[in-house]
C-alpha cells in the first residue's frame, strides 16, 4: 500500500492517531475525540460531534409552543426538567405573563431535585470510568428515590415535560411534599458516604489531583460553565447572577474553587449537592397555594426577539426565540452548555496520558445529546 | 547524607502504602456494612414481582379511551387532541351516521393510536374537553412487529354515551 505524506509524517515523529469513540463506554453517549498519540501520551484532541444530530432546533419551529417544550427534554436529558422551565421562563417573559407562587416554588423545587438526580448520575459514572464499579451501584440507589418523586407527580422518569409555558401541566401529587421531605432527610446521611468512598481514596486522589488544569482565562474564552467552569474560579452561576423562579427568596452559596484542576471539578458538584438539599429545605416547607396553570387565551408571544437562560446541572442553558407574533417560533435556538464545555478538552487533556483523558472529559460532565441537539 | 535520603524515600513509600490501605478500609467500612444488612437491599426481582409491582396513578404509559360498563366512551370527534399532538401520534376518524330524527352526525369510527411514535408528552389528555382520554399505568410495550404498536382504541361496538340534552 502506498503511504500518504501524512503517514510518513506521522512515523518520523512517532505519532499515531486513535479514535476515542463514538462507541466508547466512557464518552457515554455516542462522541468520537479524534486523539493524536504520542507513546501514551496525548498531542492534541479533535471532538467530532453531530452524530446524533436530530435538528431540535428546525423541528420546533414547526411546533407550537406547548408542543416543542418535550423536545427540549431529549437535550439534555439529566436536567429535563430544567430545560424546559427555560422555554417556559422565555416564552412567559415575552408574553409579560407571571406565573404563581406556587408554580415559582415547585419549578424551583424540581429543578434542584432534578441537579441532585443528575449529579448522583455523574458522580456514579465518574467512579465508574475511573475503575470504582461500586459508586455506580450507590449513586443510582439514591437517584431511584428522586425519580421516583418525578414519577409520583409528573408521569415518568426521566423525560417528563411537566413544566410548559404558563405553569405546570398537573398540579404535583399531594405526597410531594412528603416524599421530598423523606428524601432531603435520606439524603443528607448518604452524601457522607459519597465522600468516605470515593472522595477520600488514595487512588481516586491520585488520578484526578493535578491533572486537566484549566485557568480562568480558559474558562472565560472557551465559555466553559456550571460546575466546570466553577472549579476554575469562574462565578457564572446564573442562579445568583441572573436569579429567577423562586431563587432570589432563597440563601444559598456560589461553590467556586480556584485550583481548575479534575479533583476540583469533582469538589465543586459534591459541595453543590449539599447546596441543592440546603435550597429544597429552605422552599419545601411553605409552598404557597395557588393555581398551577395562567389561564392563557394563546400561547403567542409578541413580535421579537427574546433570551432566557438559566442554570441547568452542566452550566448555562440559553433560549433565544425570534418570535413573528404566531403560534409557532420562526426561530428558536438554544446555547447549550455541553457544547461549549466540550471543546475545551483539547486545551486541558493535551500533554497528559491517555488514561488521564477519560478522567478529565468525565469531569466536565458531558451529556451528548446536548451538544448536538 | 545519601544515606538520609534513602531511609527518606524508604519511609515515604511505607507512609503511601499505609495511607493506600487506610482509605481503602475507609472505603470497604461502608461497603462492608450493607453487606452484612441485607435489609437495606432496595434491588427488585422484576419479572418475579409482577403480580406485586404497581405504577403510581400519574404514571403515563399508553393512551386509552376509557369506557365505561356499557361499552360507552365520551369521544365527541372534535379533533383537539389529534391538533395537539406534536407528533401525529393520533388519528381520529369519523363516520355519518343518520340519527332518528333524520339529521346526519358525525361519531366516532376509529380512534388509532400510534404508540410507536408517541413520546408521551401528555399534552393530549388535558386538551380534551369531554375527559375521555387517560394514560394507563401499563409498561411493558415491547412487541416483535412493528404493526402491533398501532392500536385502535375504541373497543368494538362501542359508542358515545347518551348526554341528557
Amino acid at each position: 500500500m502506498e503511504e500518504t505524506l501524512m503517514d510518513l509524517d506521522l512515523k518520523e515523529k512517532e505519532e499515531y492517531i486513535i479514535n476515542m469513540g463514538p462507541q466508547h463506554p466512557s464518552t457515554h453517549g455516542v462522541l468520537r475525540f479524534e486523539t493524536c498519540l504520542q507513546g501514551e501520551k496525548v498531542k492534541w484532541i479533535r471532538p467530532h460531534c453531530g452524530y446524533i444530530h436530530r435538528g431540535i432546533e428546525k423541528m420546533s419551529e414547526a411546533l407550537t409552543y406547548p408542543q416543542l417544550v418535550h423536545l427540549t427534554d431529549r437535550m439534555d436529558y439529566l436536567s429535563a426538567h430544567i430545560n424546559n422551565e427555560a422555554v417556559a421562563l422565555c416564552v412567559e417573559n415575552a408574553m409579560g405573563v407571571e406565573v404563581s407562587d406556587r408554580v415559582k416554588y415547585i419549578r424551583t423545587i424540581l429543578a434542584e431535585l432534578t441537579r441532585l438526580a443528575s449529579h448522583q448520575l455523574w458522580w456514579s459514572a465518574f467512579g465508574m470510568d475511573l475503575g470504582a464499579l461500586t459508586t455506580f451501584f450507590y449513586g443510582l440507589r439514591d437517584r431511584e428515590k428522586i425519580l421516583d418523586i418525578f414519577e409520583e407527580s409528573t408521569g415518568a422518569r426521566l423525560l417528563q415535560s411537566f413544566i410548559t409555558p404558563g405553569g405546570l401541566m398537573n398540579d404535583v401529587h399531594p405526597n410531594f411534599q412528603k416524599r421530598t421531605k423523606e428524601f432531603v432527610k435520606y439524603f443528607r446521611k448518604k452524601l457522607p458516604e459519597y465522600d468516605q468512598l470515593l472522595t477520600g481514596n488514595v487512588i481516586f486522589q491520585e488520578r484526578t489531583k493535578g491533572i486537566g488544569y484549566m485557568s480562568l482565562e480558559d474558562a472565560i474564552s472557551y465559555g466553559v460553565t456550571g460546575p466546570s467552569g466553577r472549579g476554575s474560579g469562574f462565578h457564572c452561576d446564573i442562579r445568583k447572577i441572573a436569579p429567577y423562579s423562586a431563587y432570589p427568596l432563597v440563601k444559598f452559596n456560589e461553590i467556586t474553587y480556584t485550583q481548575g484542576d479534575t479533583f476540583h471539578r469533582y469538589l465543586v458538584r459534591m459541595r453543590e449537592m449539599w447546596e441543592s438539599l440546603d435550597i429544597i429545605d429552605q422552599l419545601v416547607d411553605n409552598i404557597p397555594q395557588g393555581p398551577t396553570m395562567l389561564e392563557l387565551k394563546a400561547v403567542k408571544p409578541p413580535k421579537g426577539e427574546f433570551y432566557q437562560r438559566v442554570e441547568t446541572a452542566r452550566g448555562e442553558l440559553g433560549v433565544y426565540i425570534v418570535s413573528d407574533g404566531g403560534p409557532t417560533p420562526a426561530r428558536i435556538r438554544y446555547r447549550t452548555p455541553n457544547f461549549s464545555n466540550l471543546f475545551i478538552i483539547n486545551k486541558i487533556a493535551s500533554g497528559h496520558k491517555i488514561a488521564d483523558l477519560v478522567a478529565i472529559s468525565g469531569s466536565l460532565d458531558l451529556v451528548i445529546p446536548d451538544i448536538d441537539r | 547524607m545519601a544515606l538520609l535520603t534513602t531511609i527518606k524515600e524508604v519511609g515515604n513509600y511505607f507512609r503511601e502504602i499505609y495511607q493506600g490501605v487506610a482509605s481503602l478500609v475507609n472505603g470497604m467500612k461502608v461497603t462492608g456494612k450493607y453487606f452484612v444488612k441485607p435489609s437495606t437491599i432496595v434491588t427488585q426481582k422484576y419479572p418475579e414481582n409482577r403480580a406485586t409491582l404497581k405504577m403510581f396513578d400519574n404514571f403515563k404509559g399508553e393512551l386509552i379511551l376509557i369506557h365505561d360498563e356499557n361499552n360507552h366512551h365520551r369521544c365527541n370527534v372534535c379533533n383537539t387532541c389529534a391538533r395537539k399532538c406534536p407528533n401525529g401520534s393520533i388519528e381520529v376518524i369519523a363516520r355519518k351516521v343518520v340519527g332518528p330524527d333524520g339529521r346526519t352526525k358525525k361519531v366516532l369510527d376509529k380512534y388509532i393510536y400510534h404508540l410507536d411514535t408517541c413520546t408521551f408528552c401528555g399534552l393530549c389528555v388535558p386538551a380534551c374537553d369531554e375527559n375521555a382520554l387517560k394514560f394507563d399505568n401499563t409498561f411493558e410495550h415491547a412487541v416483535f412487529d412493528k404493526t402491533k404498536l398501532v392500536k385502535t382504541l375504541n373497543h368494538p361496538g362501542s359508542s358515545k354515551i347518551e348526554t341528557p340534552e
